[in-house]
C-alpha cells in the first residue's frame, strides 16, 4: 500500500514516462549483482581453504579460482547489460 | 627488409597522426554554449565508448582537436560515395544527401537525408582505425619475434622477445597444451594464439587515453560476436561423430528424456549458447570497466561544477579511484583474454572428441 503510494508521488513529480522501467532496471542490476558476489565469495572462501590444507598446489588453485570467478562474472554481466539496454534504450 | 618495414610503419603513424586536423565548434550558438558550462557526464562516457565516424583527441576549451575518418558509403540510391567525415562538421551539416542522425533508431550514424536508412557503411571508422593498428602492432611484435629466434636459434631471447615469449608459452603450455594435448594443440595453435593476442593487445590498448590507443574495441559488441563466430564455426567444422553423438543421442541418458528430445533440445541450445556467452562476457567486462573507470573521473567534473572548491577536494578521491579501477582493468584486459582462448580451447577439445583424453591422462602419468 505505501509502496504504491510512494510510487505514484514519484510520477507525479517525474517528467520522464518511462521512469518505471529505469527504476525496474536499476533495481535489477543491483539484484543481479548480488547472485555474483555469493558466488565469487563462495569460490574465494573454498580457494582460501584449499591453500590452508595443501599451501604448495597455491598455483593450480589461484588458476582454477580465477577461471571459475571470470565464468560467474560473466553470468552477473548479462543481468547488468540487460539493465543498461533498458535504460539506453 | 627490417628496417624498410619499420620505416614504413612509422611513417605511416606519423601520416596519420598529420592529418589531425583543427576543427572548431562554429554556429549554433545556444547548442554549444550550453555544452560547453555544464558538464554532462552520460554523452562524455558514452562517447568514449561508442564508435564514430572521427577520432576526438583532445578538447581545449571551445577548441576541438579531433581527426577526421575516411567515410566509405555505397547507397542504393546515388553509388559509391568516399569523402571526410569533416564534411559534417560534427553532425551538424548534410553532405552528398547523407547526415549524421540524431535520432533514435540510428542515433550518430549516417543515413541518407532522403529517406532516413542506412545506406551500405564501409567507413574507417575509430573502432576500425583501432582494429588496425594493433593488426599491425601485433604483426610487427610477431614477425620480428620469428627473425629474432631465427637468428638466434638456441639461445635464451633478450628484452621485448624475453617478456613476450613468457605470454606465448603461457598461452602454448597452459592453454592449449593442457586442453588439447600436444598434437591437436599444435592444430589449434595458430588460432588460439591470434585470439589471445588480439584481445589482449586491443584491452591493453583501450586503456591508453591518448591516440592510437583509447578506442574500446574489445568493447564493441561486433568484435566480439566475430571472434565468438570463429570460435563457433571452428567448433562446428571439426566437430567429429561422437560430438555430434553426444549433442543429439547422449551416451548414458535414459531413454524417457531423450524419446521426446528434451535433453537433446538443451544440449543444441547449448551449442549455440556458449559462443553466446562468450561474446557477451568479453564486452560486458570491457565495456563496463571503462564505464566505471571513465565515471570515478568525471566525478571530479561534476562536483567542479557545482563549486571549485568540491571540484579539487574530490579530485584527489577520484584519482585514487581511478588508478585503483584501471589496475583491475589491466588485470580484467589479460583475464579476459586467457578465459576467452581457454573456453575455445576446450570447446574445440570437446569436438574433436575422446582422442585427447588418452594424450592427457598419459601427460598426468608422466
Amino acid at each position: 500500500m505505501t509502496l504504491m503510494t510512494i510510487l505514484s508521488v514519484m510520477l507525479d513529480a517525474v517528467q520522464d514516462p518511462s521512469f518505471m522501467a529505469k527504476f525496474g532496471a536499476g533495481l535489477g542490476a543491483g539484484l543481479g549483482v548480488i547472485g555474483a558476489g555469493l558466488g565469487i565469495g563462495k569460490i574465494g572462501s573454498s580457494a582460501m581453504e584449499a591453500i590452508a590444507r595443501q599451501p604448495e598446489s597455491v598455483g593450480d588453485i589461484r588458476s582454477n579460482m580465477i577461471i571459475a570467478a571470470a565464468l560467474v562474472e560473466g553470468v552477473a554481466f548479462f543481468a547488468v547489460v540487460c539493465c543498461l539496454l533498458v535504460i539506453v534504450g | 627488409m627490417d628496417l624498410l618495414k619499420r620505416i614504413i610503419l612509422i611513417s605511416l603513424i606519423f601520416i596519420t597522426a598529420g592529418n589531425v586536423s583543427a576543427q572548431t565548434e562554429d554556429g549554433n550558438a545556444d547548442a554549444t554554449t550550453k555544452e560547453s558550462t555544464e558538464f554532462n557526464a552520460g554523452p562524455f562516457i558514452m562517447n568514449h565508448i561508442g564508435d564514430s565516424y572521427e577520432w576526438h583527441v583532445a578538447t581545449f576549451g571551445d577548441f576541438h582537436l579531433s581527426l577526421p575518418l575516411p567515410c566509405i558509403l555505397y547507397s542504393s540510391n546515388s553509388g559509391l560515395h568516399i569523402f571526410s567525415s569533416s564534411n559534417f562538421h560534427h553532425g551538424h551539416a548534410e553532405y552528398e544527401g547523407f547526415k549524421i542522425s540524431e535520432s533514435d533508431p540510428n542515433k550518430g550514424k549516417i543515413v541518407e537525408v532522403a529517406t532516413g536508412e542506412r545506406p551500405w557503411d564501409f567507413s574507417i571508422t575509430k573502432n576500425v582505425l583501432a582494429m588496425l593498428f594493433s593488426m599491425c602492432l601485433i604483426c610487427f611484435m610477431f614477425i620480428g619475434m620469428k627473425k629474432y629466434y631465427a637468428r638466434n636459434v638456441g639461445k635464451a631471447p633478450h628484452g621485448f622477445y624475453n617478456a613476450l615469449e613468457i605470454l606465448v608459452l603461457f598461452v602454448r603450455d597452459d592453454i592449449a597444451y593442457a586442453s588439447l594435448g600436444k598434437k591437436n594443440g599444435d592444430k589449434f595453435m595458430p588460432f588460439l594464439m591470434t585470439v589471445f593476442f588480439f584481445i589482449f593487445v586491443n584491452n591493453i590498448l583501450g586503456l591508453i587515453p591518448i591516440i592510437p590507443g583509447g578506442a574500446n574495441l574489445t568493447g564493441n559488441i561486433a568484435v566480439t560476436c566475430v571472434l565468438a563466430l570463429f570460435t563457433f564455426f571452428i567448433t562446428t567444422f571439426s566437430g567429429n561423430k561422437e560430438y555430434w553423438q553426444d549433442i543429439f543421442w547422449p551416451h548414458g541418458v535414459p531413454l524417457w528424456l531423450k524419446c521426446p528430445p528434451i535433453i537433446p533440445i538443451v544440449e543444441l541450445m547449448g551449442v549455440f549458447t556458449k559462443p553466446i556467452v562468450l561474446m557477451v562476457r568479453l564486452f560486458a567486462n570491457i565495456t563496463a570497466g571503462h564505464i566505471i573507470a571513465l565515471s570515478f573521473y568525471s566525478l571530479i567534473f561534476i562536483f567542479g561544477a557545482k563549486s571549485v572548491v568540491a571540484g579539487y577536494s574530490v579530485a584527489s578521491v577520484s584519482v585514487v579511484f581511478t588508478i585503483f579501477m584501471s589496475v583491475l582493468e589491466l588485470l580484467v584486459a589479460f583475464i579476459q583474454a586467457y578465459v576467452f582462448t581457454l573456453l575455445s580451447s576446450i570447446y574445440f577439445s570437446m569436438a574433436i572428441g575422446g582422442e585427447h583424453e588418452e594424450e592427457t591422462a598419459k601427460q598426468l602419468i608422466n
